[in-house]
């Protein structure tokens, strides 16, 4: 296009550029074909879950099962060490006769500490992995990205991209019969 | 259909569409239609329903009741109740196990029908998640109200502190603490979790700065994207699989309270089960209660249908047994045992004791009443459902009355007493009402009622969505 000059007041840089569809199958399509001719950092945006769209972006697997399985063993094993520290050594009270380190009885706190931590380690997983919360990204520059939470699906190819040309990818894109193509100001 | 008091626009999409396949949304909707169906209810498009001002200002006048109960009750005491030995418990722990029960369901229900692959689940799962939590707080208050000496309730919790003790962590009642408490955190998580799409889709649709500002911040940003969901699918299923054995370890902590004392009919093996069939019972129950105002004021019966009302009685009906199990096994183990006192005590329970009719009461609305759901004029005709489900909220709280005025009979006719609440007690239930009821006419006023996220993904594909396969199959 037209910037090949680089003047003072140089056109803004540019995130991506951006494809809207009207179907989940259409996007999965796109991004497989995207995929095939050589993009590796895009993403694709969708109103709901499309987990074929992930897969084609090579992103088989997400990492909060290994994230829940570790803070949840944390809490546990933290929380069980406490009451038998506190039942044993720092204040042992008899109970009927009990022994001071009667395990058994400290599973159920145990358990749930287990499940307060995992659930907690997911949600803050979750958020910092996604990097929310985030007030300002640069796909919400599209005017028609608005209906991404609504009934529209987008594929966006990111200048990171090794690939990547202004021109080159928005005509990849094109081919792909999508219902509008946009550049995404940064 | 009675449907026709709603004079409002009708939410369906431009094309028409067969009914959905399973019966599980009876309108013409797409991606779009979907959203704005719900959306509309707290964006301001649609008027907000006369009744919802009318319930709002119900329950908040019962909330100040319960203000007014809580004050008298700081100033003076415990003493207001009628408490005394040999009934230390009575309305308050009635109330706080009949609460936490119905504040069971909602999280039980959303996370083991996902689990099941239940599709039906979607039209009511973040009603009833709501309800969890207003419920698990009407609970929580009950405990910790009835502590003499309620400031000093971190002392439940386990931490250093110069007077180097700990809590007795071999009690039930500690176990309580961290039971109820990590399942109110859990369960909050769970629904703000599926409510984050949800509060995107609000921001995206928004009508004025206000709200674009309001639910864009607990939006957090959230933008759909593919890596995102995909995480984000783990995480909701991940939740689900374990929110499920969390709710029975907390209902059976809550039965713990009770089984690990030796007291006749408390001390048995019977009752972690028999509480969380019972917590089912009453959730759904709920459900039902919360689901029948929604469809008529409104206008949500193309989405929570008749099935829907069908099946929560279907399972409401097989619940009913479950806990009716429960009834019959008490006695007779008490019988089998050839225990005097357990004996005893069943037949001062169920025949010549004082509190004999609330026995039966309780054998009347829970047992009796709920097979009226055998036919099927009762389990999809509004108000019958509702009739029927009311039923089950008195049998249930009956059931912790019967369980808790066991304490009127010691082994020791000496320390025979009688149990009589006060208008104290009274009041403060009446208002833990009154808590739930505004907590809940908020919710519905501020926060999508259903989700749609879930809604549209459930849609056939022809209409936008991919049947409703998606967790289970994406959360990779």
């Amino acid at each position: 296009m037209s910037d090949a000059h680089h003047d003072p007041d140089a056109p803004p840089p540019v995130y991506g550029v951006m494809a809207e569809f009207d179907t989940a199958d259409k996007l999965v399509e796109a991004t497989r074909k995207a995929r095939e001719a050589g993009y590796t950092r895009m993403d694709g945006y969708s109103p709901y879950p499309v987990g074929e769209v992930a897969d084609e972006l090579g992103f088989p697997r997400s990492e909060i099962g290994a994230i829940m399985f570790t803070g949840g063993l944390c809490g546990a094993t933290l929380g069980f060490t406490m009451m038998s520290w506190a039942s044993v050594v720092d204040y042992p009270l008899n109970i009927g006769g009990k022994p001071f380190w009667s395990w058994p009885m400290f599973i159920p706190i145990s358990w749930e500490l287990l499940v307060l931590t995992a659930s907690l380690s997911g949600l803050f997983g979750l958020l910092s992995l996604c990097g929310l919360p985030q007030p300002y990204h640069p796909v919400f520059n599209v005017p028609q990205f608005v209906r991404a939470t609504r009934d529209r699906f987008f594929l966006c190819i990111e200048a990171v991209d090794p690939k990547f040309d202004k021109a080159g990818t928005r005509e990849f894109l094109t081919t792909l019969s999508p219902l509008s193509v946009e550049e995404v100001p940064e | 259909m009675s449907t026709a008091t709603a004079p409002e626009p009708t939410y369906t999409s431009a094309t028409h569409y067969p009914p959905h396949p399973d019966g599980l949304i009876t309108s013409s909707q797409d991606l779009a239609s979907l959203g704005d169906k719900i959306g509309s209810v707290v964006l301001g498009d649609r008027p907000t329903p006369r009744a919802w001002y009318f319930w709002f200002l119900i329950g908040f006048a019962l909330l100040n009741a319960l203000g007014v109960s809580v004050f008298w009750l700081f100033y003076l005491g415990t003493g207001i109740w009628g408490l005394n030995h040999p009934v230390a418990w009575g309305f308050a722990i009635v109330n706080f196990v009949w609460w936490i029960g119905i504040g069971h369901a909602g999280t039980l229900i959303s996370a083991i029908l996902l689990l099941m692959h239940q599709k039906w689940r979607t039209s009511i799962n973040r009603f009833a998640e709501a309800m969890t939590l207003f419920a698990v707080m009407c609970a929580g208050i009950f405990p910790l109200i009835h502590m003499g000496r309620p400031w000093l309730a971190y002392w439940l919790f386990p931490f250093p502190n110069n007077m180097a003790v700990w809590p007795q962590f071999r009690s039930p009642l500690t176990w309580d603490v961290f039971a109820v408490s990590t399942y109110l955190t859990v369960s909050v998580v769970f629904w703000y979790v599926g409510l984050i799409p949800d509060l995107a889709v609000l921001r995206d649709t928004a009508k004025n700065n206000l709200q674009r500002w309001a639910y864009g911040a607990f939006a957090l940003g959230w933008r759909g994207s593919a890596i995102h969901w995909r995480r984000y699918e783990k995480l909701y299923l991940l939740l689900a699989g374990i929110g499920t054995p969390l709710v029975f370890s907390v209902h059976t902590v809550v039965s713990f309270d009770f089984a690990v004392a030796i007291v006749p009919l408390w001390h048995a093996t019977i009752f972690p089960p028999f509480f969380v069939a019972g917590a089912i019972f009453s959730g759904f129950a709920m459900v039902v209660w919360l689901a029948v105002p929604l469809r008529k004021y409104y206008g949500m019966g193309d989405v929570i249908t008749t099935h829907h009302l069908d099946l929560c009685a279907r399972v409401m009906l097989t619940t009913c047994f479950m806990v009716n199990y429960g009834y019959f096994n008490e006695v007779w183990m008490a019988w089998y045992s050839h225990s005097l006192y357990e004996w005893d005590t069943t037949l001062q329970r169920i025949w010549y004791g004082p509190y004999w009719w609330s026995y039966w009461m309780l054998i009347l609305t829970n047992t009796i009443i709920p097979q009226l759901y055998w036919f099927k004029k009762f389990r999809t005709n509004d108000w019958l459902v509702f009739a029927v489900a009311g039923s089950v909220h008195v049998g249930m709280w009956f059931e912790r009355y019967v369980i808790v005025i066991t304490l009127t009979r010691d082994q020791l006719p000496s320390s025979w007493g009688r149990y009589a609440p006060t208008e104290w007690d009274w009041m403060t239930m009446i208002g833990s009402v009154g808590l739930f009821i505004t907590l809940f006419t908020l919710f519905v006023r501020f926060l999508p009622m259903i989700s749609i996220t879930e809604m549209r993904e459930m849609l056939p594909g022809p209409q936008g969505g991919r049947d409703g396969h998606a967790v289970m199959e994406n959360a990779k």
